[in-house]
């Protein structure tokens, strides 16, 4: 049975981590190597870099990131941020990213996912959706969501579903699915949302925004669908280790991968 | 010499493996020069991408003899993903997308490379459990768990199915149970991602270490 994942995303800038308070036995907090290791041997199933640097000038410090965690962290590693060429995805491919995240450059040109899957393969291409609910009035009181760029602050016209679709088609691997509505209010994710874009791909969702509580996760994986879960702030935060995660999923009946040390 | 060559089949995975062998103490050289593929004492052959692009690759690059040799003498060889489906002659996936062209793989071990049917959801990307189909020490260390097998990092749209059981190293379920490694005496291929497998990837590799070691011997 294919085990549901659970994947720590790690939001760095200028080559640092920016969020957490728990990380009391590393050295350095800050260092996106130490924290992406602590959590491998947690038994994370994956690591998310999300690069949120400003400046252009710095964005080659995710790179060095990247080659310097494959040297230690061997689980599947994805970037993500700021990443609007074919080039630059070779570059992170080749620094050892299993997974390049698209999203604001894939909105501006689709054909970047094509080009990607092309290239490297469905694998390595992460279609990111940030979705926000629209106002039910407008849809005549069904549910739909639109399509927000520049890191949720762009309404961009576009319905996350259709989105999700033509992301499919043209070559992406798995949807990282993100409800702006629910993130950072630790009150559980949007299944609505979840569920509607899991029956419209036939490629697996990650589930990202609102984890507040265990039973949370394992509403994304039941009831959304999803195959996987993103999970930031109860994990930087220390709320929840991996280990009590998948302790509580597999109690529920959930196939988990058992973490080792 | 460098006696482990990771062929240079130019795909995005290829410096996981580098970083993954050299972490348990293999010392790999990545080439695509058939005179150090010949040279070499065992092969890790990995891929990812299209059957298709990677078959015409192989062609191009003139590794196909070099390739086969080590594999007819006995040279420890591991094929990883991609590189495990090239073992094969022909797949659906060639048939699939390209229609004129049908580059064929290496006709290692018979039997085809198919894609996963309708309804599940493809790729296969994920963890999964690989059920060793019998004890071997590629596996040693890795058949004892819950219900015997450890989890594997897949991903991929295609499976392999051997003509013969005896080639038939381990199982994975995914909607139903598939070929996940094969085996033909030192000719190896496994479908998942050792060198993304974490601490149980690490020993599958560690385990590939040691054979080399005890044929050398």
């Amino acid at each position: 049975m294919l085990a549901k994942r659970i994947i720590p995303c790690l939001d760095v800038r200028d080559g640092r981590v920016v969020k957490g308070t728990r990380f009391i036995n590393l050295r350095d907090a800050g260092d996106p190597v130490e924290r992406a290791d602590f959590y491998n041997r947690e038994g994370a199933d994956e690591i998310v870099f999300l690069d949120i640097t400003a400046s252009v000038e710095k964005r080659r410090a995710i790179v060095d990131v990247v080659e310097k965690t494959a040297e230690v962290v061997f689980i599947p590693l994805t970037v993500g941020g700021g990443i609007d060429s074919v080039d630059f995805m070779q570059e992170l491919l080749n620094s050892g990213a299993d997974k390049i995240s698209l999203n604001t450059a894939a909105l501006k040109d689709p054909g970047l996912i094509q080009a990607g899957a092309e290239r490297f393969g469905s694998q390595c291409i992460v279609a990111a959706i940030d979705a926000r609910r629209a106002e039910q009035a407008s849809t005549g009181g069904s549910h739909s969501w639109e399509v927000y760029s520049h890191g949720g602050r762009t309404p961009t016209g576009r319905d996350v579903v259709e989105w999700a679709k033509e992301a499919e088609k043209l070559g992406a691997g798995e949807i990282l699915l993100t409800s702006m509505d629910a993130d950072g209010t630790l009150d559980g994710y949007d299944t609505t949302l979840l569920a509607a874009v899991s029956d419209a791909v036939g490629i697996p969702v990650i589930a990202s925004g609102g984890a507040g509580t265990l039973e949370h996760l394992y509403e994304a994986l039941t009831e959304g669908k999803a195959h996987a879960v993103l999970a930031a702030s109860i994990l930087h935060y220390g709320t929840y280790s991996i280990a009590e995660i998948k302790e509580y999923l597999s109690q529920k009946g959930l196939p988990v991968r058992p973490v080792q040390n | 010499m460098s006696s482990l060559v990771i062929i240079d089949s130019e795909c995005a995975n290829l410096s996981s493996i580098y970083k993954a062998a050299r972490f348990v103490n293999l010392d790999p050289v990545i080439s695509d020069n058939p005179k150090i593929i010949s040279a070499a004492g065992a092969v890790i052959f990995p891929g990812v991408g299209s059957f298709a692009h990677a078959a015409s690759l192989i062609n191009r690059k003139k590794l196909t003899s070099s390739l086969l040799e080590a594999i007819a003498a006995g040279k420890p060889f591991l094929g990883i993903c991609l590189g495990m489906q090239l073992l094969f002659s022909r797949s659906e996936e060639t048939i699939l997308s390209s229609g004129i062209e049908t580059p064929e793989g290496l006709k290692a071990i018979s039997g085809e490379v198919k894609r996963f049917p309708e309804g599940l959801p493809i790729p296969h990307v994920g963890w999964n459990k690989v059920e060793p189909a019998f004890g071997h020490p590629l596996f040693k260390g890795l058949d004892s768990g819950a219900n015997g097998g450890s989890y594997f990092y897949f991903t991929h749209s295609y499976y392999v199915q051997p003509e013969k059981n005896e080639n038939i190293l381990g199982r994975t379920e995914y909607g139903f149970p598939f070929t996940s490694a094969v085996i033909k005496e030192n000719l190896f291929g496994v479908q998942f991602h050792p060198e993304k497998s974490g601490p149980v990837g690490l020993r599958l590799l560690s385990n590939f270490g040691k054979i080399i070691a005890d044929i050398k011997d």
